[in-house]
C-alpha cells in the first residue's frame, strides 16, 4: 500500500534523478512540455524507474495512456494497491 | 541478476555527484569512486553526464589508454553508451563512444566521409539484434535453406568485421546473439530448420567458431542473459516501443561487460585473490572453534557452501590468478586447517602469500603486493566482515573489494559477475604462474641465506631465453606493454595490431626474453622493440622489464643482446630515451648505469642516451644468453 504523497514523494526523488535538477516540482497537470530535457528516452527511463522503484510492469496501453504526472502516479497506485 | 550487486552502495552518493569538485584532477577522482557503487541506470547516466560536462574531453593525463569505442548497431543502442562510459570511468579509463546512424553500420563502415570514419575508433563493438539477425528466417524453410541462411549470415557478419579491421586496425568485440525468440516447436525446437530460436542458437555457435579464426572477442550476452533470464535482458514492450533490444534495465551491465574487455585490453584485469579465512574460507573462528569445531565439507549445507567457495578459488588460481591469504589470526592457527583439515579443498601451496597476524588488513595487504610483487591495483580481498571490507576500501580505493553478505554461497557468485579477472585467453604462462610466484619465495629465502650477492646471482644458474616477436608470444607481449608501469622507459602502449605491424617491418625488431634459473621458468620478463633510423642509428622504441627480475643483471645481458641484433641491421649506434611517467623514476638513470653517454636531458626529466657500438664490449653477466 501506497499512499498518493508517498508516491509523489518517490516519483520526485525519481525525476530529480533522472534530469539531475532537485528544482521540479511534481503536479498532477505537469506534462513533458513543462520540464527542458524530457524526451521519449527521459520518458523510458522515468517508466523503467518506476518499474524498478516499485517492482510492476506496465503493459503497453497503460504507456499509451499516459499524458501526465498524475496519470503516472494513478496508474502506479492502481499497480500497488 | 542485472544489478551491480558486488558493489557497494555509497549513503551520500547523491550528494557527493551535486557537489562534484571543479578541479578536473579531483573530480576525476571522485567520479571514479561513485562509479564504483552500486548504481541503476538512472543514477548511471547521471553520473556519465556530469563527468561529461565537467571534463568534456577526460583528463589529460591519465595512466590509462583513452579509447574511442564504435558501437556499430542495428537498431537503437544510445540507451547502452553511459553505461559502457561509466563501466570505463569505474576502471578509470575514458571513454568516448560513437554510435552509427539508426541502422546505417554497413554503410558508414564503407563510405570514407561517414562519421564513423571522422570518429577513427580505437575499439569497435559490433551489437546486431537477433531480429535484424534472423530476417527472413521462418518455420517454412527446409533443411538446405536454413542451412544456406546461416552461412550466408555468418559471411556478412565476417564481413563487417574484415571492413572495420581493415579501416581501423584496432580490437573488435561482436556481440553475441541474444536469445529473444520464442519457440514455435516446443521443447524439440532443433528439429525446425526454420525456427528462429534455433538459429539465432547455431548463429551464436558459428560466430565464435569464426571470431576464434579472426581473432575477434565476444561479449557473451547470451551466457549472461541464461543466468539472469531473457526476461532481464530483452523487454518485448520496449523492443516495440522504441527498438532498444536490451533492455535500459540490464545498461549498467551491459557497460561492465564491455568495460571490463576494454580493461582487459590494456592489461588491466585482477591478478590477484585475497581472502580472509574465518567465516570466508570456512565457518566459525579457527582460534575459538578449533580444529572440529569449524564449518567445512561435507555433512552440513554450509560446510559445502564453503567446499564450494574454495573450489571456485581454485579454478580461478588453475587458470592464472594469484591466491592469497589475509587473516587476523595467529599464525599457527590459521594454518592448522590447511595442514590437518581433511576438508580443506585449498592448500598451503594454493597460496602464494600467507598473512596471518593481529595488524590492520589495510597494511598487510600492501605487504602482500610487496611480497609478489604486483600493484595494488591488482589485488581484488574478498571478506565477510563489513568492518574489514570498509577499511580496506577506505585505505586502499584501488583494491577491488566485493561487497558480500554472510552467505558463503554468495562469494564465487560476487567474484564471478563482478568479471574482475577477466581473461581474453589463458595461455600456459597463466597456468603456471602459481608455481612462479612460488619459486620467487624459494629465491627470496636462498638470497636471505647468503649475503654474497655474486655467489647467489652465479648459482641461480640464470638463462635468458630470447626470441622474436612470434604469434603465440603475442598475447603475452601485449599484456606486459599495456601492464608495465615501473621498468619502463617510454610506456608506449600497443594493440596486437601493432605488435604484428612490428613483426612484419624490416626496419625494426621486437624481442621477447624469459628468464629461467633453478628454481624455474619466471616466463616471459621483458620485452624489447627497436627501430632503425634512416641514419643508421637504432633507436630503442620499447624497453620494459618485469620489477620481479630486477636486480639479476638482467638489464646488462639485454643490453647485449640489443648490441648484437642491432649490429645485425647495420647500426654504428644505438639511442636511448626514457620518457618520464608517474610510475617510471627508477628507470630515469638506467642509460647511464649501463654506459651510454647522456646526450640530451630536458625541465621534464627525460633523457636522450647514446651508445656508440664501435667502443662497446659486452658486460660479463652470470646469465647465460640463450637463443630460444
Amino acid at each position: 500500500m501506497a499512499t498518493e504523497a508517498e508516491i509523489y514523494g518517490d516519483l520526485t526523488e525519481i525525476f530529480h534523478d533522472v534530469f539531475m535538477r532537485d528544482d521540479i516540482r511534481l503536479s498532477a497537470d505537469l506534462t513533458a512540455k513543462g520540464v527542458q530535457g524530457w524526451d521519449s528516452f527521459k520518458q523510458i527511463e522515468i517508466i523503467m524507474a518506476c518499474e524498478e522503484k516499485w517492482g510492476i510492469k506496465f503493459n503497453t496501453r497503460e504507456l499509451d495512456a499516459l499524458r501526465s504526472v498524475g496519470d503516472l502516479a494513478t496508474t502506479v497506485g492502481k499497480k500497488v494497491g | 541478476m542485472t544489478d551491480l550487486h558486488w558493489l557497494p552502495t555509497i549513503q551520500d552518493w547523491r550528494q557527493r555527484l551535486r557537489t562534484l569538485p571543479a578541479d578536473p584532477a579531483t573530480a576525476w577522482e571522485s567520479a571514479v569512486a561513485l562509479a564504483n557503487a552500486r548504481l541503476n541506470f538512472v543514477l548511471t547516466n547521471a553520473l556519465d553526464e556530469t563527468i561529461r560536462r565537467v571534463l568534456p574531453t577526460g583528463p589529460e593525463v591519465l595512466p590509462t589508454k583513452k579509447v574511442r569505442l564504435a558501437v556499430l548497431g542495428s537498431s537503437t543502442v544510445t540507451h547502452l553508451l553511459p553505461g559502457v562510459r561509466a563501466a570505463g570511468l569505474r576502471r578509470g579509463i575514458w571513454i568516448d563512444t560513437y554510435e552509427n546512424d539508426y541502422g546505417q553500420y554497413l554503410q558508414e563502415l564503407s563510405d570514407t566521409g561517414s562519421g564513423l570514419r571522422a570518429f577513427n575508433p580505437t575499439a569497435v563493438l559490433v551489437a546486431l539484434d537477433a531480429y535484424h539477425l534472423t530476417a527472413g528466417i521462418t518455420a517454412g524453410m527446409d533443411v538446405e535453406a536454413a542451412q544456406a541462411a546461416l552461412i550466408e549470415m555468418q559471411a556478412r557478419i565476417r564481413e563487417v568485421w574484415r571492413l572495420a579491421r581493415d579501416t581501423f586496425r584496432c580490437p573488435i568485440i561482436q556481440q553475441a546473439v541474444l536469445p529473444v525468440h520464442l519457440p514455435v516447436l516446443g521443447n524439440n525446437e532443433h528439429r525446425l530448420p526454420g525456427s528462429r530460436l534455433w538459429f539465432v542458437s547455431r548463429l551464436n555457435t558459428a560466430i565464435r567458431t569464426m571470431a576464434e579464426q579472426e581473432n575477434v572477442d565476444i561479449l557473451a550476452v547470451d551466457d549472461r542473459a541464461a543466468r539472469d533470464g531473457i526476461g532481464k535482458w530483452h523487454d518485448t514492450a520496449l523492443w516495440h516501443r522504441s527498438k532498444q533490444e536490451i533492455s535500459l534495465k540490464a545498461s549498467p551491465l551491459y557497460g561492465d561487460l564491455v568495460g571490463r574487455w576494454l580493461a582487459a585490453k590494456q592489461g588491466r584485469s585482477f591478478k590477484c585473490l585475497v581472502m580472509d579465512l574465518d567465516n570466508t574460507v570456512w565457518g566459525g573462528v579457527i582460534g575459538d572453534d578449533g580444529l572440529e569445531g569449524i564449518a567445512l565439507g561435507q555433512g552440513s549445507p554450509l560446510g559445502e557452501a564453503y567446499t564450494a567457495f574454495q573450489e571456485y578459488a581454485r579454478e580461478l588460481s588453475r587458470r592464472g590468478v594469484i591466491l592469497a591469504v589475509c587473516s587476523k589470526n595467529d599464525e599457527a592457527n590459521a594454518l592448522e586447517p590447511f595442514e590437518k583439515h581433511p576438508d580443506m579443498v585449498l592448500k598451503r601451496g594454493d597460496i602464494s602469500s600467507f598473512v596471518a597476524n593481529w595488524s590492520n588488513k589495510a597494511d598487510n595487504i600492501r605487504a602482500i603486493a610487496q611480497e609478489l610483487n604486483i600493484g595494488l591495483d591488482s589485488l581484488c580481498f574478498i571478506d565477510d566482515n563489513p568492518f574489514e571490507r570498509n577499511l580496506v576500501r577506505q585505505e586502499l580505493p584501488m583494491v577491488a573489494v566485493p561487497e558480500v553478505s554472510d552467505d558463503p554461497t554468495a562469494y564465487p557468485v560476487a567474484l564471478a559477475d563482478a568479471g574482475y579477472f577477466e581473461g581474453l585467453s589463458v595461455t600456459d604462462e597463466d597456468r603456471e604462474r602459481t608455481t612462479q610466484y612460488h619459486g620467487n619465495k624459494a629465491r627470496d629465502a636462498l638470497k636471505a641465506a647468503v649475503t654474497d650477492l655474486p655467489s647467489y646471482l652465479r648459482g641461480l644458474e640464470m638463462q635468458l631465453i630470447w626470441k622474436r616477436f612470434d604469434k603465440i608470444g603475442l598475447q603475452r607481449i601485449v599484456q606486459l606493454i599495456n601492464k608495465s608501469n615501473q621498468f619502463n622507459l617510454t610506456t608506449r602502449r600497443y594493440t596486437d595490431e601493432d605488435v604484428i605491424a612490428v613483426m612484419a617491418d624490416r626496419d625494426a625488431f621486437g624481442l621477447q626474453l624469459r628468464l629461467t634459473d633453478r628454481f624455474g621458468d619466471n616466463g616471459i620478463i621483458a620485452i624489447i622493440i627497436g627501430r632503425l633510423l634512416e641514419n643508421k642509428d637504432l633507436y630503442v622504441d620499447t624497453w620494459l622489464m618485469s620489477c620481479r627480475v630486477l636486480g639479476r643483471q638482467v638489464e646488462p645481458t639485454t643490453l647485449n643482446l640489443i648490441v648484437q641484433e642491432a649490429a645485425k641491421h647495420g647500426a654504428r649506434r644505438i639511442v636511448g630515451e626514457y620518457i618520464p611517467t608517474k610510475k617510471n623514476a627508477m628507470v630515469k638513470d638506467h642509460y647511464a648505469r649501463l654506459g651510454f653517454a647522456v646526450m640530451q636531458t630536458d625541465d621534464a626529466g627525460a633523457n636522450r642516451n647514446i651508445l656508440d657500438l664501435a667502443g662497446f664490449t659486452p658486460a660479463e653477466t652470470f646469465i647465460h644468453l640463450v637463443e630460444g
